[in-house]
């Protein structure tokens, strides 16, 4: 694609507000160079919560207005690297923090099939320049279900990788324990070749580990009969809407037919899963937005008085979301509270992540629904944070085991709108997930 | 479940947030139904299980203890509110 091609689909685009920023001069002062490399040329926009060298970055937020990245997150400078085109900052939930890219400070993104609903979140940005052929492919965060979730609303590949399989150096921390940097692609190989690239080692992220990245995009290949693939029985109970389900269970008897093993598993844990996560993301959280105080960066209310002026910066500078779940976390890790909250979800996260282990001892891969339903229509849920969060329920699990999962789309709704499935593989072990994608995407056509 | 408005004021100041009456009324009512939909963990018998802060077995790892050069003044400063051109500035603390 050509700059100005690229420049004319963001302006027909725009209607989408998939974008909080493009940077017309800086684009085309990258394509001047050759693009030389692995993902040479290729346009791939950047989450608007992962810094950019010398461009805004706002995580959809007021209170980050006008701040400008000094570095290149560790992602971003390996894509630059391999050749690729940082083509723009996309839109989210502010901080990350939603299921639908509606709590944004610069207006609500919308769905790239159907304007009239969401486009699913938090990557919502992301996932809609994707699906609406603006950009090859682009980055997300993923904390619980945000790079999947919009990869299911509107029809594209979510790749969330194993935690710590890549740098969150230059990710705006949201939850330490569950943020991974995730790939938004239309097709199998492009997400294989860029987790390829941005995956690994840094020694500005401690929690990255010194696995080996295997050269994923070279080992897709596979036969259906090399696989053993349990269906969690939890997943598919009453809430899952029949297009969806009917979706997914026509996948999975494709997959049979062609001679893999189907097996039913249990993972008992799943319905506290929802609990567990909103404890955990909430308490962190509280946390790691307390730096957000007016004095090193973004906005600041003005004030005579110093705790003044830290409380009405904060008032001011957030929106309501981000509020609830920061009064949220600090409710849980206050004094009398600790223990009946914080340290109950922490120990009940070590059961559901023991599910996982166990069911992965006799099984390759696990093959869910990735949301109960197509996307909503906006505004449905925006006033209900409980029906907001338990939109989340087949993919938070995934982040508080931290496993590696995929989002893929396997058709549409009666309305068109369309279907995602999630395959989910033992930690580090993202190969798997790329090579069933691969049988899938061989098998539709 | 239930949230009190005064329990509500205190967490807003624990976390520095300054709250209007109606975003008062609208989290105690909020939180309270989260916090009760919490409650369902409870259910969990978690007897002798050890709480899991990080999902790999990990041990902390120090780099070398060697002087590397960092961000610069200049960089810091750059997106800050006020500065003297040396430090980050905020309103008197010491009143006079």
């Amino acid at each position: 694609m050509t700059i100005s091609e690229f420049l004319e689909r963001v302006q027909n685009a725009e209607p989408l507000n998939a974008f909080i920023s493009v940077d017309e001069t800086d684009i085309r002062e990258q394509a001047k160079e050759q693009r030389k490399g692995m993902l040479g040329g290729m346009y791939v926009a950047i989450k608007d919560n992962i810094s950019v060298l010398n461009q805004p970055l706002s995580c959809a937020s007021h209170i980050l207005e006008n701040f400008v990245s000094p570095y290149d997150a560790t992602a971003v400078k390996k894509l630059k690297y391999a050749g690729a085109i940082i083509a723009g900052k996309t839109n989210m939930d502010e901080f990350a923090m939603g299921s639908s890219s509606e709590y944004s400070h610069y207006g609500p993104v919308k769905n790239a099939i159907n304007p009239e609903y969401v486009a699913g979140g938090s990557s919502g940005g992301s996932a809609v320049a994707v699906a609406a052929g603006i950009v090859d492919a682009a980055l997300g965060s993923d904390t619980g279900g945000s790079v999947r979730q919009p990869a299911s609303y509107n029809g594209i590949l979510g790749m969330k990788p194993t935690y710590g399989r890549v740098s969150r150096y230059g990710l705006v921390a949201f939850a330490s324990s569950l943020d991974q940097i995730g790939i938004m692609s239309k097709t199998v190989t492009d997400s294989a070749r860029i987790l390829e690239i941005i995956a690994g080692e840094d020694a500005r992220d401690a929690t990255t580990v010194p696995e080996p990245v295997p050269p994923f995009s070279q080992n897709l290949e596979s036969q259906a009969g090399d696989w053993k693939i349990g269906l969690p029985e939890e997943y598919f109970t009453e809430g899952l809407s029949t297009s969806v389900r009917q979706a997914v269970d026509t996948q999975v008897a494709t997959l049979k037919d062609a001679g893999a093993t189907i097996v039913p598993i249990s993972l008992p844990h799943t319905e506290f899963a929802i609990a567990i996560y909103y404890i955990i993301t909430s308490a962190e959280a509280s946390s790691n937005l307390a730096r957000y105080d007016g004095v090193r960066y973004g906005f600041r209310h003005e004030s005579d008085d110093l705790l003044e002026m830290y409380n009405r910066t904060r008032a001011g500078g957030f929106g309501t979301e981000v509020k609830r779940r920061i009064m949220l976390g600090t409710y849980v890790l206050s004094s009398g509270y600790y223990d009946a909250y914080y340290d109950k979800a922490q120990r009940v996260r070590r059961l559901l992540q023991s599910d996982f282990s166990n069911a992965f001892q006799s099984v390759d891969a696990i093959i869910t629904p990735t949301t109960p339903t197509t996307a909503f229509k906006r505004g449905e849920k925006m006033d209900d944070p409980l029906a907001m969060y338990l939109n989340d329920i087949y993919t938070v699990s995934v982040n508080l085991a931290g496993l590696p999962a995929m989002s893929l789309p396997v058709g549409t709704d009666e309305d068109g709108l369309p279907i995602g499935l999630q395959i989910i593989a033992p930690a580090f072990k993202e190969e798997t997930i790329f090579k069933i994608g691969t049988l899938i995407e061989r098998l539709k056509s | 479940m239930k949230i009190s408005e005064k329990e509500v004021l205190h967490i807003a100041k624990l976390a520095r947030l300054e709250l209007t009456d109606e975003e008062v009324e609208t989290f105690a009512h909020q939180m309270g139904d989260i916090l009760t939909y919490m409650d369902k963990l409870n259910e969990v018998d978690t007897t002798d299980v050890e709480p899991l802060s990080h999902v790999h077995d990990m041990v902390n790892r120090l780099r070398e203890d060697k002087a590397e050069p960092s961000i610069s003044r200049e960089d810091a400063l750059k997106n800050a509110p006020e500065t003297d051109g040396t430090f980050f500035k905020v309103p008197r603390v010491i009143k006079e």
